[in-house]
């Protein structure tokens, strides 16, 4: 085994660690309180709006324009048709904008 | 719990086969969207140095694209083997929250089932389990894995071919792979709009995973812009989140 392997394992490890270990806390609790489960219920929003802001930020014409269609679209449609208008609109707007 | 746990046993194989599908179908635009960002890993793995296996054996092991990215990157400066692994944990450290979120759901399964589902709970899984138990379905075992195997099996795969074939792959950005995840993200985000405090949670966040992605940096302006968005939903007085006048999400999920 060479010394990468042990240390992709260390790496393994510590990564389930974060994915189980936020559960174990919580469910140590009897019973959630009122703002830590207002808390909870925030954090698809809050992380997913991460996950998006920086980018939007950082991009150009073509990806706003592609974001702003795929948010219209997803008012309307599911999340597969929002994805697949947002990535089309993005693939033409990428030919003709820098 | 036994009982159920029981419940989802007595479910018949078929019914939980349609589950599955149901949920490899949902979790398609991850496959599509992770496809370069494996291939790109695999790449990228070997170009700084490590084997095929490792590289394989890294995507199959730490399931986690911006971790592995960093790890790699890492390996390739010569850095002490305890820096990489801490880097790792850093970089998932958000995986807690998601983790404290989604508990209460899966709290029903027998443990092994747990335990593996917490095992392939990445940012793209945790928001798609989230946005099944918002759309008022049950979140059953089969549909979590439906999303989560075949997000786990495109990845290894993309990662071997990317590994093996990395050096011909063409300059992909002319045909924007690079912006389709923040493009289904925000399709994620805009999922959650009924819920109590979505716009003032997420206008919180965006500003401070915006300052936090100037000031302090990549990755960290995930966690911080997180914990902004959930610091004000705790802070704000409980009647305005929704909690105890409506709790129509808790009683849907188990029943």
């Amino acid at each position: 085994m060479s010394s990468a392997f042990w240390v992709i394992l260390a790496g393994a490890l510590a990564t389930y660690l974060t994915r189980i270990g936020g559960h174990l806390v919580i469910s140590r609790l009897e019973r959630i309180p009122p703002r830590v489960e207002a808390g909870l219920n925030a954090v698809p929003a809050a992380v997913l709006t991460t996950l998006v802001a920086p980018a939007v930020l950082t991009a150009g014409p073509a990806e706003w324009l592609a974001l702003i269609v795929a948010g219209l679209v997803a008012l309307r449609g599911g999340l597969l048709s929002m994805f697949i208008a947002g990535a089309v609109v993005l693939l033409i707007a990428r030919q003709f904008m820098a | 719990m036994a009982g159920q746990a029981a419940d989802s046993r007595s479910s018949t194989s078929k019914s939980s086969m349609s589950e599955f599908w149901h949920g490899a179908r949902f979790g398609l635009p991850v496959c599509i969207a992770v496809s370069p960002f494996g291939l790109l890993f695999g790449t990228l793995a070997v170009e700084n140095g490590l084997s095929v296996l490792e590289a394989v054996f890294m995507s199959a092991f730490v399931f986690g694209g911006a971790s592995q990215m960093v790890g790699i990157e890492l390996f390739g400066q010569k850095v002490a083997p305890w820096m990489i692994a801490l880097s790792i944990f850093a970089v998932n450290f958000r995986h807690v929250l998601y983790s404290a979120a989604i508990g209460r759901y899966l709290a029903g399964w027998p443990l092994a089932r747990q335990a593996f589902a917490f095992f392939l709970l990445t940012d793209a899984q945790y928001a798609l389990a989230e946005s099944q138990i918002q759309s008022g379905r049950k979140l059953t075992f089969a549909r979590y894995m439906g999303a989560a195997v075949t997000s786990y099996l495109t990845w290894v795969a993309t990662t071997v071919i990317g590994a093996i074939f990395g050096k011909l792959i063409p300059d992909t950005s002319a045909i924007g792979v690079d912006f389709l995840l923040p493009i289904y993200f925000l399709g994620l985000v805009m999922d959650f709009r009924k819920r109590p405090l979505w716009l003032p949670v997420v206008a919180v966040s965006a500003v401070a995973s915006i300052l936090a992605y100037r000031f302090v940096g990549s990755p960290w302006h995930v966690l911080l812009g997180a914990l902004a968005g959930v610091a004000l939903a705790v802070i704000l007085p409980p009647s305005r989140s929704g909690i105890g006048a409506a709790p129509a999400q808790a009683v849907e999920n188990r029943a």
